[in-house]
């Protein structure tokens, strides 16, 4: 292969485009990607940024020496619209690239809820540019209400409420992050209320109100909650749309073998677009892990290895810092083996049968990476 | 100097950590396989604790990121730290691990 492409400058294209050049590819590498900005860390942008306490400069993820070194066309501030295998071409708003490989890394986006509207005041979370409006925002407000209490909406009302603002937490389940199962979805809404954060579950939003600036937040049981600043964070949904008729299978996700091959020859994928082996992973380990096995069987036309990563992810809240690993079940048994919920330490395993498929610590880093490493496949 | 622990409180594979109330930022101090060693304990990538991580080998990887670091140099092995941890030096005295105040700067 002459030319790879690699369409996606986050996390995931940035670490293909590394892993390109670690395999030995010393062809033309071009790298396209929709954002302005050189490839930046987003999971600061929920946390520490909207806190003030990290600015742009500490969310770069390359710097000069690397980005010379990788000896890439760097095509940033260009969308990606179109992907034509028959004639070998990425397809650009404003061009075409010439191709013979492409690593798709297009990410997700922010889903948005039904009837949410252009309201000023109303926020979703994923770019640099969206933390940063928010953040302006907040200057300003008094009360936030986050609609969805999964991650993002967790840590954005865990810096709301570090902010010394008003905070409710909207979740239209009955508990948040029910897969983790009963106990343990109790014990992350906790942190919430231990917070003065108000957590309302059970209650879907049906729209918002105000005139150009949200006022109020309306319930599905009736009610309403004023709302100076309204942020959602109900899930992200892949980006796929440039890839409508490529002929590429398109179900949640880019779907892929086992080995992020997708239906055509020459195009692999990787990060939170690509549906591997059957699951769509969101996370920032999955971002950097998925591109090397990626790049292996691109680089040698064939399955020659399978991604074999026991999903992993973090997250920071109420300085509660939750690490949880694996793959679980409803049916899988639940315990603390160490520390106590109510200490908010404590790391508590999944088990099928007997083994071990799952831990999640509260506080607890050295027990959990232990746990974490015994885990099966 | 400042007294870390008795060698005996910690065995191979085990890590301590000393608050910043005893040196100027918190340091993480190993027993890998035998030989001490000790590094700035926060990781140069993101906030994470360099002693909650895994030791292998006179190799430590971050808790949160998996970022790796020589602890003989403080240099890091692998992405997504790009900047070393400064590393301190230790004695064992009498079966006393004892740190050094001064922290060396990567070469």
């Amino acid at each position: 292969m002459k030319t790879i492409t690699v369409v996606g400058a986050s996390l995931a294209g940035l670490s293909a485009a590394r892993e390109l050049r670690a395999q030995g590819f010393d062809g033309r590498l071009v790298i396209v990607g929709e954002e302005p900005h050189q490839p930046y860390d987003r999971p600061p942008l929920s946390k520490d940024f909207l806190l003030g306490r990290a600015e742009e400069a500490d969310l770069a993820l390359t710097d000069a020496a690397e980005r010379a070194a990788l000896e890439a066309e760097w095509m940033l501030g260009v969308h990606a619209n179109g992907l034509d295998t028959g004639a070998g071409e990425v397809l650009l708003d404003n061009g075409t690239v010439r191709t013979d490989g492409v690593v798709i890394a297009t990410g997700a986006r922010p889903r948005i809820l039904a009837g949410q509207g252009n309201l000023n005041g109303v926020h979703t979370l994923r770019t640099i540019e969206d933390a940063l409006t928010l953040r302006a925002d907040l200057e300003r407000a008094e009360r936030v209400v986050v609609v969805g209490a999964g991650f993002i909406g967790a840590e954005v009302a865990s810096a709301c409420a570090t902010r010394g603002l008003q905070v409710t937490v909207v979740e239209a389940a009955p508990k948040p992050l029910a897969g983790l199962g009963d106990e343990m979805a109790s014990a992350c809404a906790a942190l919430h209320t231990d917070h003065g954060v108000r957590l309302l579950c059970g209650t879907g939003v049906a729209g918002l109100s105000g005139d150009h600036r949200v006022r109020e937040v309306l319930l599905r049981d009736g009610s309403s909650i004023e709302a100076d600043v309204v942020v959602i964070g109900v899930g992200v949904v892949p980006t796929t749309e440039w890839l409508d008729g490529s002929g590429l299978s398109l179900v949640n996700g880019v779907v892929c073998d086992p080995g992020c091959r997708t239906d055509l020859p020459d195009v692999v994928a990787v990060g939170d677009v690509a549906n591997v082996g059957g699951h769509r992973v969101e996370h920032w380990t999955n971002a950097t892990r998925q591109p090397r096995v990626a790049v292996r069987n691109l680089l040698a036309g064939a399955l020659v290895e399978s991604c074999a990563d026991v999903p992993y992810f973090w997250s920071d809240q109420y300085g509660v810092r939750i690490q949880f690993a694996g793959r679980v079940l409803p049916s899988d048994k639940v315990e603390v083996v160490e520390g106590s919920v109510e200490d908010r330490a404590f790391v508590a395993v999944w088990r099928r049968e007997a083994v071990e498929v799952g831990v999640l610590a509260f506080n607890n880093t050295k027990s959990f990476n232990r746990r974490r490493r015994a885990l099966p496949l | 100097m400042l007294r870390v622990c008795d060698l005996s409180e910690l065995p191979p594979g085990e890590s301590i950590r000393i608050s910043e109330s005893n040196t100027a930022v918190p340091v993480a101090v190993f027993n890998a396989d035998g030989v001490i060693y000790a590094v700035d304990d926060t990781c140069s990538h993101q906030d994470a604790s360099l002693s909650e991580g895994w030791l292998d080998g006179c190799f430590v990887e971050c808790p949160l990121h998996a970022a790796s670091f020589d602890l003989r140099t403080g240099l890091p092995t692998c992405l997504p730290a790009k900047k070393p941890v400064r590393t301190h030096q230790v004695s064992v005295v009498d079966g006393v691990i004892w740190l050094h105040q001064a922290a060396q700067d990567v070469a």
